[in-house]
C-alpha cells in the first residue's frame, strides 16, 4: 500500500518537474526544418554514473546486469532499450528510458548498487546531471562540424559509437544513434546554452542553398 | 592549437586537456624529515626545460585519465606518450643535447643562493610506484 502510494506521489512530482531545456520546446520546433536538419529534447532518461574497474568481480557482476561493458573509447554497449557508454577505461555511463528510474518503479538503480555491493567502485543516480538533444537530418552532422573538431565522417565515426567531447566549446556526450540520428548529452546547465547554439548553427540550412 | 594523442581516446584537440607540470617528480619517502627548505623544493621548484620536456596531462573532457608525455618546449613538438607510473623513455633528441636550456639540466642541483646548504633534486627518492 504505502509503496503504491509512494509511487503515486512520485508521479504527481514528475508531472510538475521542468526539463534542463523545457523553455525551448518552442523555440526547437519553430527551428526544426522538417527532412533536412530536426532538433528535440529527449528529457528525464535514466542515467547511471559507474565506476568500476571491469576486470573485478564487481566489474563482472555489473556487467552481468547490464549484459556487458564497452571495452574501448567509442563504444557502447546497447541492450535492449538500455545502453552502456563508455567514458574512461573505469567508467560508464548507463542510459535507459525514463521508466528504468526507481521514481517511476524500476529497478536498474537498485540492480546496479547492488551488484557493486561491497565492490570498489560507486553507482550514483545521474539522471538530473545531464539532458538529452536529440538531432536528426541529412545536414545534423554540417550542423555538429561547426562546433565539435571530432572527424564525424561516417568512415571514422561509426553508428552506435559515442565519444565524450566538447561541442560549440562545452563538454558533451555525443552518440551517434543513427546514420543521420545523433544524441547529445550536455550537462543541466549548459543545456539552454547548446540548445541556442544548435539553433543557431542549423538556421541556414533553413534558406535556399545558395548555387 | 596542440593535437594531444590520449593513450585511451586517440588525438584529441588541446582544449579537451589540462596540463599538470613536471612529470617525475617523486614524493619523498620520508616527508617528515624534511627541512623547510627541500620542503619548499619538492612542492615548488620546477625545472624550465627550453626543449625536451616530461610533463602531466589529463584529458579532461574525454576519458579524464592522467598521463605523461615528452613535449618539446620550443617546437610543441609531442615526442611521446607514456603511462603514469612508468620511467620516462628515451627520445631522439635527449633533454642534455639540447643547447639552451633556460635553467638547469634535468636532475641537477636546485641551488637557492646557498649552494652547501640545499639538497639535489634527485637525492630525494621516492618508494617504487610513487613516481608521477
Ligand atoms: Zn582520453
Amino acid at each position: 500500500m504505502a509503496e503504491t502510494a509512494a509511487l503515486e506521489n512520485s508521479k504527481k512530482t514528475r508531472m510538475a518537474r521542468q526539463s534542463p531545456a523545457s523553455l525551448l520546446r518552442a523555440a526547437f520546433e519553430s527551428g526544426s526544418i522538417a527532412g533536412v536538419v530536426e532538433l528535440n529534447e529527449l528529457a528525464f532518461l535514466t542515467m547511471v554514473g559507474v565506476r568500476v574497474d571491469p576486470n573485478t568481480e564487481a566489474g563482472t557482476r555489473i556487467s552481468s546486469v547490464t549484459g556487458g561493458l564497452p571495452a574501448r573509447s567509442g563504444d557502447v554497449y546497447a541492450n535492449g532499450e538500455t545502453a552502456v557508454l563508455w567514458l574512461g577505461p573505469a567508467e560508464f555511463l548507463v542510459v535507459a528510458p525514463s521508466e528504468a528510474h526507481e521514481s517511476l518503479g524500476g529497478d536498474l538503480i537498485q540492480a546496479l548498487r547492488a551488484a557493486l555491493s561491497d565492490g570498489e567502485g560507486q553507482v550514483v543516480d545521474l539522471s538530473a546531471n545531464r539532458t538529452t538533444f536529440e538531432l536528426t537530418g541529412p545536414r545534423a552532422r554540417a550542423v555538429l562540424e561547426k562546433g565539435c573538431s571530432l572527424d564525424l565522417h561516417p568512415r571514422v565515426l561509426k553508428t552506435g559509437s559515442a565519444l565524450s567531447t566538447e561541442i560549440g566549446n562545452i563538454p558533451a556526450i555525443l552518440w551517434k544513434t543513427g546514420d543521420e540520428t545523433y544524441r547529445i548529452f550536455p550537462r543541466a546547465s549548459f543545456a539552454d546554452f547548446l540548445g541556442r547554439w544548435l539553433l543557431d548553427a542549423m538556421r541556414e540550412y533553413g534558406s535556399p542553398e545558395v548555387p | 592549437m596542440l593535437l594531444i594523442p590520449c593513450p585511451n581516446c586517440g588525438p584529441r584537440d588541446e582544449t579537451e586537456f589540462h596540463y599538470g607540470g613536471q612529470a617525475h617528480v617523486a614524493y619523498p619517502e620520508n616527508p617528515n624529515e624534511l627541512n623547510d627548505r627541500e620542503w619548499a623544493e619538492y612542492l615548488f621548484y620546477r625545472e624550465n626545460t627550453k626543449g625536451t620536456f616530461a610533463e602531466r596531462w589529463v584529458h579532461s573532457t574525454g576519458c579524464r585519465q592522467w598521463f605523461n608525455m615528452v613535449r618539446d618546449t620550443v617546437t610543441y613538438d609531442i615526442q611521446a606518450v607514456y603511462q603514469m607510473g612508468s620511467p620516462r623513455p628515451a627520445t631522439a633528441v635527449p633533454a642534455a643535447a639540447e643547447s639552451g636550456t633556460a635553467t638547469t639540466a634535468a636532475n641537477s642541483t636546485i641551488t637557492l643562493g646557498d649552494a652547501a646548504s640545499s639538497t639535489p633534486a634527485s637525492s630525494i627518492s621516492a618508494p617504487e610506484g610513487a613516481t608521477k
